[in-house]
């Protein structure tokens, strides 16, 4: 019994990183009505990025994760240019199949370079133990690292100039530009600042977990999932819906084989969907 | 719709189809138009929820796949002829279409999307925990299957020819739509899906019979193919690349075109033969897709037909 | 003797909003119906619970004795009620008459594509658009685009119509012929119920007039009635341009 309780400890200490790894996701969803299919590679690229800092570079992992942050952006920045500018306005299956395409490269490139095998990034730190149970430092040190980019985040978004920007051109961005906001800019920052929270999301689950080129999918399928959870542009709402998926991960991971994990993982994305489109953790009223 | 020139360059196209490798006694050349009738058939279909409709199916392959596993299953133990295996497969996927259809299309845009990769993972996994299709490791058909074909050689003609007529049958399909009462409702759920339903379109219905109906000859072609190669396994039934190239081919031809998937095709295959055949690039196949994709998308998104109506309007009339 | 089209007590809200508030009037055949009211009073939103956009929370929406409240947008244009955008919403990479043929092939009579065709043509005719029909909605001005949404509607051949702000942006030239056209439609046998800021228009081709304020009915009457109404001429004082106008150009 204790051992599911763990269990559950557990898949919310690693559901916050998926929260994490979300909130990327929805902020570019929410403020620019853009779904960004390159966010599983670009978790993929967080990944190999820390890892070839740390065993390339010999930097701790935890120190390497600061770049990682700032590489994301800029990548976003590029990718924001590339793929998604000129489909700003265009009917939302342009930036689909434009943000896809790319996908589609970055694989590729990739899996040509790289190949599919396997990567870990190794770091021992001391655990937690509770009785029979020990809760691995790593997801605890993770789950903690999440809590503070969340707040900074927050203090982003809510309390400085380019955030409050962002969230005015979120909420309507004609209204935005008209009181003289440059939205292109503040666009490509908050496409940046997505692929920022992807990347970073991923340097941490690569402390945690061992991953392959083709991760990517996976975790971008938990990203959905959790999306559909906290409900479309709201952070907030990713962070619970990660920590809410992460509990369904440790109640649902000890009785089943792993490749059912995705596949019910999807049945609840779209039962969510079709039942509460609205999202499970939005507070608002219709 | 015999009026028509279009019907008539369809026909033409058939006939190429047909007589080249017939004339000309050229097997690789037959093997190679296999690929590209295949594709068009894919993409074809596809266009119907892409094009018309203004739904991306990433996980098209599932009926392509399903339709294979219940070809290959019905030739061999219950002993079924190859046409009639091949139709029932392709009658009990666009069935199963239609329902899934009906709950899965409620979703709009990239979650519709992300739900037909999801369905095309569970059919797999379901296929791959399923002993009686031989899970994971597949079904093999016996070479005797080819005997009532005269044999393997002939077997492959016969196939070949089939596939042409599949292909013939979705180009006419689309045209046939396209010409419909239900063709200007799904145009025009893909412009304006809100505005079509407020005007009377029936919105879930529509979307839901597009969606069966692009399953049904994908889904006869993929038991063809499959019984072609002797061989079924899930992870070459459900291989999304399949699914990918194709959405790649219909923006490239022209969404919402009739001819404009069957000149994707053409293109798309020649496009990949040459990659193959070039050391550098063997593996870049996805690649090239992606980067094909993304030019399309960003300078050419009404594809290559868009292009050549929007130079030469005329064409539009001829040219669907 | 019942009308065209009963609400009864009809009410909506939005989050912490109430957009409309037990609001019941009723619209009969063959009558024109104008719906006025300041800003944000929430007219365009009952034209969205009206023609199936939105569900409403409460109160009965009833057209031709039939219970249409909770209906889908689809089975309401079924029945015989078409509408048009205040934003308007052309199927931009069909030609003007592909765009009337949708309006006339799924409208009440149900035609098939060739009759739709005929249906859509002489609609479009009648709007004024002859000389665009094979012209890509997308090219179209946005005095052709605003026509081109009355044109659909028109083509649905509906029992009754409702305009939202169809001469909004226009030019005099072009109200004139539009306001011509709406009396045409009404000609025809189609009830309409127009939503209008340009007061002179509405006034004049208004049979009735329901006064909306903050999602309440401020006042129904004759034109002349509701211009005279102290209470519809204090919510529109926020609006003294608009206030002068009601009041025929005298100073208030």
């Amino acid at each position: 019994m204790f051992g599911i309780i763990a269990s559950i400890i557990d898949g919310v200490l690693v559901g916050s990183v998926y929260g994490l790894a979300a909130m990327g996701l929805t902020l570019i969803w929410g403020v620019m009505d853009v779904v960004n299919l390159t966010h599983g590679s670009m978790i993929v690229a967080g990944m190999f990025g820390l890892y070839f800092l740390s065993a390339a570079l010999g930097l701790n992992p935890y120190v390497a994760l600061p770049p990682i942050v700032v590489g994301g952006f800029f990548v976003g920045l590029a990718l924001y240019w590339i793929s998604v500018h000129r489909m700003i306005g265009r009917p939302p299956l342009m930036s689909l199949l434009s943000t896809f395409s790319v996908n589609l490269v970055l694989v590729g490139l990739g899996t040509a370079a790289w190949g599919t095998g396997l990567f870990n990034v190794d770091v021992s730190l001391p655990g937690l133990s509770l009785g029979r149970y020990t809760f691995p430092g790593t997801h605890i040190l993770a789950a903690v690292l999440t809590a503070i980019i969340a707040a900074l985040l927050y203090v982003f978004l809510y309390r400085t100039r380019p955030g409050k920007a962002i969230r005015a051109v979120s909420g309507n961005r004609v209204a935005a530009e008209l009181v003289g906001i440059p939205t292109t800019r503040v666009l490509s920052m908050a496409f940046g600042l997505g692929v920022a929270l992807a990347s970073v999301s991923g340097g941490l689950i690569a402390i945690l977990f061992p991953f392959t080129l083709l991760s990517g999918d996976a975790y971008q399928l938990k990203s959905f999932v959790v999306t559909v959870l906290g409900g479309l542009g709201n952070p907030t709402g990713a962070l619970l819906g990660g920590i809410a998926l992460g509990l369904v991960e440790g109640l649902v991971t000890p009785f089943m084989p792993v490749s059912w994990t995705l596949v019910i993982e999807f049945a609840l994305f779209v039962v969510v969907l079709i039942v509460r489109p609205g999202g499970v953790f939005t507070f608002r009223r219709d | 719709m015999l009026r028509r020139p279009f019907f008539w360059i369809i026909a033409l196209i058939i006939a190429v189809f047909a007589l080249a490798p017939v004339a000309t006694g050229d097997v690789e050349l037959r093997e190679s138009l296999l690929l590209a009738a295949i594709y068009i058939i894919l993409a074809s279909n596809l266009n119907l929820m892409l094009g018309y409709a203004g739904y991306v199916n990433f996980g098209s392959i599932v009926f392509f796949g399903l339709g294979g596993y219940i070809c290959v299953y019905l030739l061999g133990a219950p002993g079924w002829p190859l046409v009639a295996a091949a139709v029932a497969g392709g009658i009990a996927v666009s069935l199963l279409a239609l329902v899934f259809g009906l709950g899965i299309l409620r979703l709009r845009g990239a979650y519709f999307a992300l739900a037909t990769v999801g369905v095309n993972a569970a059919v797999q996994a379901f296929v791959a925990n399923f002993t009686p299709w031989g899970g994971s490791s597949g079904l093999y058909l016996s070479s005797a299957l080819f005997a009532p074909l005269g044999g393997p050689m002939k077997a492959l003609w016969t196939i070949y020819f089939l596939i042409v007529a599949i292909m013939g049958l979705s180009l006419y399909l689309s045209y046939a739509i396209k010409s419909s009462k239900f063709g200007l409702g799904l145009l025009a759920i893909g412009q304006n899906e809100d505005a079509a339903a407020v005007l009377g379109v029936p919105t879930p219905l529509y979307k839901a019979l597009a969606y069966s109906a692009s399953a049904f000859l994908p889904a006869v072609a993929g038991g063809l193919y499959f019984f072609k190669g002797a061989f079924i396994q899930p992870a070459d039934a459900f291989d999304l690349t399949f699914s990918l190239e194709a959405i790649v081919i219909v923006m490239l031809g022209g969404q919402g075109t009739i001819i404009g998937p069957a000149i994707g095709a053409y293109l798309y295959e020649e496009l990949r033969g040459w990659l193959l055949t070039s050391d550098t690039f063997a593996n870049f196949q996805l690649v090239a897709a992606g980067a094909l994709l993304l030019v399309m998308v960003q300078f050419l998104p009404s594809g290559l037909m868009g292009w050549v109506y929007a130079r030469w309007p005329r064409v539009r009339h001829v040219l669907e | 003797m019942t009308a065209l089209l009963e609400i009864e007590m009809l009410s909506k809200h939005f989050g912490g909003v109430q957009a409309i508030n037990e609001l019941s009037f009723a619209v009969e055949e063959g009558e024109i119906l104008g719906l006025i009211g300041p800003n944000g009073a929430g007219k365009t939103t009952l034209f969205n619970l009206i023609s199936g956009v939105f569900p409403c929370d409460r109160g009965r929406i009833r057209f031709r004795g039939t219970d249409i409240a909770g209906a889908t947008p689809y089975r309401i244009a079924r029945h015989g009620l078409a509408r048009t955008h205040q934003i308007v919403q052309p199927f931009e990479s069909m030609t003007v008459l592909e765009n009337c043929t949708v309006g006339a092939c799924f409208g009440r009579e149900n035609l098939s594509r060739a009759a739709a065709g005929e249906a859509a043509r002489e609609a479009a005719v009648f709007v004024g658009l002859e000389d665009r029909l094979e012209t890509p909605a997308a090219q179209l001005t946005i005095a052709g685009k605003k026509r081109l949404e009355l044109a659909r509607a028109v083509a649905a051949r509906s029992v009754l119509l409702m305009l939202d702000e169809v001469l909004a942006g226009l030019n005099p030239t072009e109200v004139e012929h539009m306001i011509g056209v709406i009396r045409g439609i009404r000609a025809r046998g189609t009830a309409i119920l127009m939503i209008e800021h340009l007061m002179q228009a509405i006034m004049s081709l208004s049979d009735r007039i329901v006064v909306l304020n903050s999602g309440q009915k401020l006042a129904e009457g004759s034109p002349g009635d509701v211009a005279n109404n102290a209470a519809v001429i204090e919510a529109y004082l926020g609006d003294p341009e608009l206030a002068r106008e009601l009041h025929g150009g005298a100073a208030i």
